[in-house]
């Protein structure tokens, strides 16, 4: 059937114009600024211009001093990883959080009305800025924040917690506040779909709750897994905001990076640099789909 | 053409009018596209430092030209000057961008000749040394050494005085390092304190490369390291030298946090997260008024000045080029430079701001005395009490005390390179 339709897409010209807006929306924002990163990366540069050309030396740059590992890791490796880092614990949590929102959402709420508010309730801290839901965190987990406050007069602690703030922990905990929605939102959906019946024909052959969870919801689940982890792994991968603001300057990003170059118009480096930064999501992605067929399972 | 009207109205009103302002309706009835036409909005790209609400009406007031203002940071100025030179007619940049912009030939040089307080502009300037005539330290790109260019559109600056300026200073400062008085209890007095390990944790200093990277070298020889010839020009080794000293003191864990936005700078002082840091005068201010003591610490060392002024696209032309000399003639005819000196920054051209000032406000702010009365800020916020002394004290011994300037280094790409390792490390 929906090979069917599609070849009477594909021979009826006339349904083309249907594809025009999108396709010139694409074209615009997407394809046009993407060819010119690609082309400007091989560009030559100097403090105040930028100059046609064809070399590689923005790349070369980039992985100087990357494969030989006397001084330790270069500067691009080390960023990668700090970069890594942050996505596979944002992920990781993000994913936890967001399955068992969605899990009590769908199987534990049986109004649908109550369903949906709750939902909605969900998508509260949405209405504000990300930069001032980031920054709310700061009063809270300073030096002389609210968290330590409490854990002083209770006694926890005698000198205040350090490591609340600008530190690894604070990064993690506010992309995760920032995109855990991300991960709720494909994964609802998903379970959503799941015939009941299914579930329940589980239970009458025997399995417990948590083999119906791991044999029955996860798979079935999978596309909305998939779905929310290429939103937050995708905008963890170039965040430099919140690693900013949060780390206290003091972590490297990859986004970081390609900020500072932009700021000293050092633009075919930054190019080069987004290039880069752009291949190993889309790697990364590619990876993942190979976990699964998406469009099967859609 | 009703040309009786014209000349009934043309004499009546002439009759009425004074002599100054007969041109005025001369144009206006006989050029009648002008009168459609809004009076002149200049297009202003700048920071936000230099250019309030209080700023653009007192202006309209006095010269009747409207200004149009497009607030961008300081980096943000300079790839708007290099890639879009014509969508603004009039930029206001610091000297330590020129490097970057003159070679690009997108401004022009200034007419000093058009500029009626060229004369009066302060020797800092000019000549690299204090109205009373003691030698400012020129590391770094010191106004003094790009002030000049061949010709209106030279692409290099000139080694002698010429007629034509790059930039029309505006405003300028000596920054230190800033301190919580109360939290420290001690006395502060060199750059070397910022990595001292008794402030382990609490110490911050700013991530944009060009300027952090000076406060670095201030405190790289204030601790007896190393003596930089020229710290606004390093070599790659000492690049490499200054870069490991403040890595390894990220590592130890020294800094609480760096800064890049001013306002982060003020949360990190007065929430007590830091209580030594990299900090802009205004941001001490910001921190006083909210009711806790900071200092703008001076230090044995010197201070690391930075300038800014008015610079001309080369794209302005005509009616909106005189414009333009007209308002920067205005700026420095007294009223601003009083606005920016109260707020503790320096202006151009002394003796004009002077007659804009109370003699107490002159002998706080620029020689040193103690207030006789309350301070106030431009918008009334109380600055200082009757008593206090402004930090540093006078125009001549902050601004005599300058060590270096901001600067442009040849190893700049370097220089951003290995700070973003120092940032990763």
């Amino acid at each position: 059937m929906s090979t069917l339709k599609t070849k009477t897409f594909i021979f009826q010209p006339k349904l083309w114009w249907l594809a025009v807006p999108f396709a010139s929306v694409f074209l615009a924002y997407f394809v046009v600024p993407l060819g010119l990163t690609i082309i400007v990366s091989f560009w030559d540069y100097t403090e105040y211009s930028i100059i046609p050309d064809f070399i590689f030396s923005n790349y070369s740059y980039i992985f100087e001093g990357c494969f030989s590992f006397e001084k330790g890791l270069c500067l691009t490796f080390k960023t990668y990883l700090s970069t890594f880092f942050f996505c596979f614990f944002t992920w990781a949590i993000t994913l936890l959080l967001g399955f068992c929102v969605a899990y009590f959402l769908v199987f534990y709420v049986n109004s649908i009305p109550l369903q949906i508010t709750l939902f909605l309730i969900c998508t509260i801290p949405f209405w504000t800025s990300n930069v001032i839901r980031m920054v709310a965190w700061i009063p809270l987990l300073g030096r002389n924040g609210l968290v330590n406050d409490l854990l002083l007069s209770m006694g926890i602690v005698r000198e205040p917690v350090e490591w609340l703030l600008y530190s690894n922990f604070s990064v993690i905990l506010a992309l995760v506040h920032l995109y855990t929605l991300f991960m709720i939102v494909p994964i609802f959906n998903s379970m959503l779909r799941i015939d009941k019946g299914v579930i329940e024909a589980a239970y009458d052959a025997g399995a417990n709750q948590i083999q119906v969870i791991t044999n029955v919801i996860i798979p079935l689940c999978k596309p909305g897994i998939i779905i929310g982890s290429i939103f937050v792994i995708t905008v963890v991968m170039g965040d430099f905001l919140t690693i900013g603001i949060m780390g206290g300057q003091q972590l490297a990003s990859v986004g970081k990076i390609i900020n500072t170059e932009m700021n000293y118009l050092q633009l075919p480096g930054a190019a080069a640099n987004s290039v880069i930064l752009l291949v190993i999501t889309i790697l990364v992605i590619i990876m993942m789909t190979k976990l699964i067929d998406i469009r099967k399972e859609l | 053409m009703n040309s009786k009207g014209f000349s009934t109205i043309s004499r009546r009103k002439l009759l009425k009018l004074g002599a100054g302002t007969t041109a005025a309706t001369f144009t206006a009835l006989y050029a009648p596209s002008v009168i459609s036409s809004d009076p002149i909005t200049l297009r202003y790209l700048g920071t936000a430092v230099s250019m309030g609400d209080e700023v653009q009406k007192k202006l309209f007031e006095d010269t009747g030209l409207k200004v149009k203002f497009i607030a961008v940071t300081t980096d943000e100025v300079t790839k708007r000057v290099l890639t879009q030179p014509n969508s603004f007619d009039l930029v206001d940049t610091e000297y330590f961008s020129l490097p970057k912009l003159v070679p690009s030939g997108n401004i022009l040089g200034m007419d000093t000749k058009r500029i009626k307080e060229w004369d009066n502009v302060t020797s800092i300037f000019t000549k690299g040394v204090t109205p009373s005539g003691k030698k400012v330290g020129l590391q770094g790109t010191a106004p003094s050494k790009v002030m000049y260019l061949e010709g209106s559109t030279g692409k290099s600056f000139a080694k002698d005085v010429t007629q034509y300026a790059t930039l029309v200073p505006t405003i300028y400062n000596a920054d230190t390092l800033g301190i919580r008085p109360d939290l420290i209890g001690r006395p502060i007095n060199s750059w070397a304190e910022l990595l001292n390990p008794e402030f382990k944790g609490k110490a911050a200093t700013l991530n944009i490369p060009s300027i952090g990277i000076m406060d670095a070298a201030m405190v790289v020889e204030a601790m007896g390291e190393y003596t930089y010839p020229d710290k606004g020009n390093m070599t790659k080794a000492e690049i490499d030298l200054t870069m490991k000293i403040f890595t390894e003191a990220k590592k130890s864990g020294q800094f609480r946090a760096f800064w890049t936005d001013f306002n982060e700078s003020v949360n990190l002082m007065a929430s007590g997260e830091v209580v030594i840091q990299s900090m802009w005068s205004p941001a001490i201010t910001a921190v006083k008024s909210q009711g806790k003591a900071c200092i703008y610490q001076p230090l044995k060392e010197g201070y690391r000045a930075w300038a800014a002024g008015f610079a001309l696209p080369k794209t302005t032309k005509g009616k909106t080029a005189d414009a333009v000399y007209d308002f920067v003639n205005w700026y420095l005819s007294g009223w601003v430079g009083a606005y920016l000196n109260r707020q503790g920054y320096y202006s151009a051209v002394l003796p004009t701001a002077k007659k804009y000032m109370s003699e107490d406000e002159w002998g706080f702010w620029m020689e040193g005395k103690a207030a006789k009365d309350d301070i106030l800020s431009p918008t009334g916020a109380k600055l200082a009490s009757a008593g206090e002394k402004r930090d540093g004290g006078s125009y001549e011994d902050r601004m005599g005390g300058v060590a270096c300037w901001n600067a442009t280094m040849d190893e700049n790409k370097y220089m951003v390179r290995k700070w973003n390792e120092m940032v990763a490390s």
